[in-house]
């Protein structure tokens, strides 16, 4: 089957367009800070915890705060169910979105403590842990945890010989690579990077700077999403201070 | 929670000795900054195994055992063999390693090495198939990590593709009562073959095959596999670090570079790539 006719792909869209997303912040209760992230039928919830005290005290840092974090996909997130216990995927990605997160929290800031983040898969239609890593993002911010930038993901990838933006399901799966990347914008730093599947050198740095690109659109509306949480916190307030 | 860093106390001095000596551009070991360490092989040496082969990079040193058994397939590829791939960190190999079932590491380093294989597509899985949807050939490739010195992913690698080009599959006769084993073997062909390149950042300074040391006081890494063909068949940024769009060309440059150097290696030992 064909994914890409008259260059247009199967949901519609043209080769470098991201899809649809929806960002929201601060959106669960109990949380330090949150995020609901939307891109196509992928849904995602992060919620961050902290900084707080660390358990068991041996595993403190007396230099920094300890980032932990958990990917994690729900049973009926995809087409079969999965079993809810972590899966070898999802420890890998739970590893690698730490890192990409790593670069951007002042973590020097809280020395011994720990800063736990849960991401949740609500659904997945590809680009799961880029979407985790945008809301994730979004939810430390919201948590106010001072950040060098906020970190963008997006992956970019070959499908029907095409280097395209943004994969979902069908195209990850049938396609031939798949690029996921994580950005600091304003650093121009690269703190994710992976890729499965075969590309040209020139395919490659073709598809980077793609990605590279839908971070910097997502990045917008990131920016977005946490300056409505704050407008919405002034409204609440009655703009005193403001 | 899976996520505690297991970081062996560095003295601060020791970064500043290693990024003292990189700015002069050498480095503690008195290697250049693109020179991988000695690099040595054996295969074969476990005669159990369908293949196996044992890498050496300096004092790092990996053993990877080919074990091929008879099983059920997935649903969704009925007619083709599977290939599982699986890193112990043994506890004899490092201070740092513990008993117990494959943690963050364990799984992260299998996975890169199961990435590469998998997208170079190395095995034709349509050859192992013997009654479609009920039994094919499972090819487990487990990886034990003897000696941890630095480096492991780019030794697993290698040791996993040199167990694989120097595995024997054994042949089944199909019958209406199921499969038997004939006692013979056929060697198993590879299609494709991978070499990954790995690089770490310390300060601003790429260097090939990180030693421990390098490890220990590295911003991050990149791994890059490189196929025959010369393209690019696997990519893992780790560590809590970053690296800059042209940090990442030069990475790409230099993996291409080391990994002819290395595919040159396997040729001359293994006389079949």
């Amino acid at each position: 089957m064909p994914l890409i006719v008259d260059r247009r792909r199967v949901d519609g869209r043209k080769p470098e367009e991201l899809r649809p997303i929806k960002i929201e912040s601060g959106i669960l209760e109990n949380a330090d800070g949150s995020a609901y992230v939307e891109q196509g039928m992928t849904k995602i919830l992060a919620a961050v915890y902290g900084p707080k005290e660390l358990h068991p005290k041996h595993l403190a840092d007396p230099q920094r705060a300890l980032l932990r974090c958990r990917y994690h996909m729900a049973p009926f997130s995809t087409e079969e169910r999965r079993s809810p216990a972590p899966s070898r995927r999802d420890v890998e990605l739970s590893k690698v979105i730490r890192n990409a997160l790593e670069p951007a929290i002042f973590l020097e800031e809280y020395p011994r403590s720990t800063i736990d983040l849960f991401i949740e898969v609500l659904q997945s239609d590809g680009g799961t842990r880029c979407a985790g890593i945008v809301a994730a993002s979004v939810a430390l911010a919201d948590a106010g945890i001072p950040m060098r930038d906020l970190v963008s993901a997006c992956a970019a990838g070959k499908v029907d010989g095409h280097i395209v933006l943004d994969l979902c399901y069908v195209e990850d799966q049938e396609g031939e690579a798949d690029l996921p990347v994580a950005y600091m914008p304003k650093l121009r730093q690269i703190t994710l990077l992976q890729m499965d599947g075969l590309l040209t050198r020139e395919e490659f740095e073709r598809a980077l700077k793609l990605a590279i690109r839908g971070c910097e659109q997502i990045y917008e509306a990131q920016r977005e999403a946490l300056k409505r949480r704050y407008e919405a916190i002034e409204r609440l307030v009655g703009g005193e201070g403001a | 929670m899976i996520s505690v860093r297991r970081r062996q106390v560095i003295p601060k001095i020791k970064r500043n000795r290693i990024l003292s000596a990189l700015s002069r551009g050498k480095r503690l070991d008195g290697r250049d900054l693109d020179e991988y360490r000695e690099m040595r092989f054996k295969v074969g040496l476990i005669e159990r195994a369908e293949g196996s082969a044992e890498v050496l990079i300096g004092a790092t040193r990996v053993l990877t055992g080919v074990k091929i058994e008879v099983g059920k397939p997935y649903p969704d590829t009925p007619d083709r063999g599977v290939l599982i791939v699986n890193a112990e960190l043994v506890p004899l190999a490092s201070p740092t390693f513990e008993p117990g079932p494959p943690d963050e590491n364990a799984i992260e380093l299998a996975r890169v090495v199961d990435r590469a294989l998998r997208s170079a597509e190395v095995v034709d899985f349509g050859k192992l198939c013997l009654i479609p949807g009920e039994k094919v050939l499972l090819l487990y490739v487990d990886i034990y990590v003897l000696n941890h010195a630095g480096n492991l992913i780019d030794a697993s690698a290698l040791s996993a593709l040199l167990s694989l080009m120097t595995a024997k599959v054994p042949v089944y006769e199909v019958s209406e009562s199921g499969v038997e084993e004939t006692g013979e073997y056929r060697p198993l062909e590879l299609l494709n073959r991978p070499i990954t390149v790995t690089m770490a950042k310390i300060g601003d300074v790429i260097v090939v095959d990180p030693s421990l040391d390098e490890e220990e006081v590295m911003d991050a890494r990149l791994s890059i596999s490189v196929d025959a063909e010369g393209r690019i068949c696997a990519v893992q940024k780790g560590g809590p670090g970053y690296f800059t769009p042209d940090e990442v060309e030069k990475c790409v440059e230099l993996a291409f570079r080391k990994s002819e150097e290395i595919r040159g290696k396997v040729v001359e030992g293994v006389g079949q790539a």
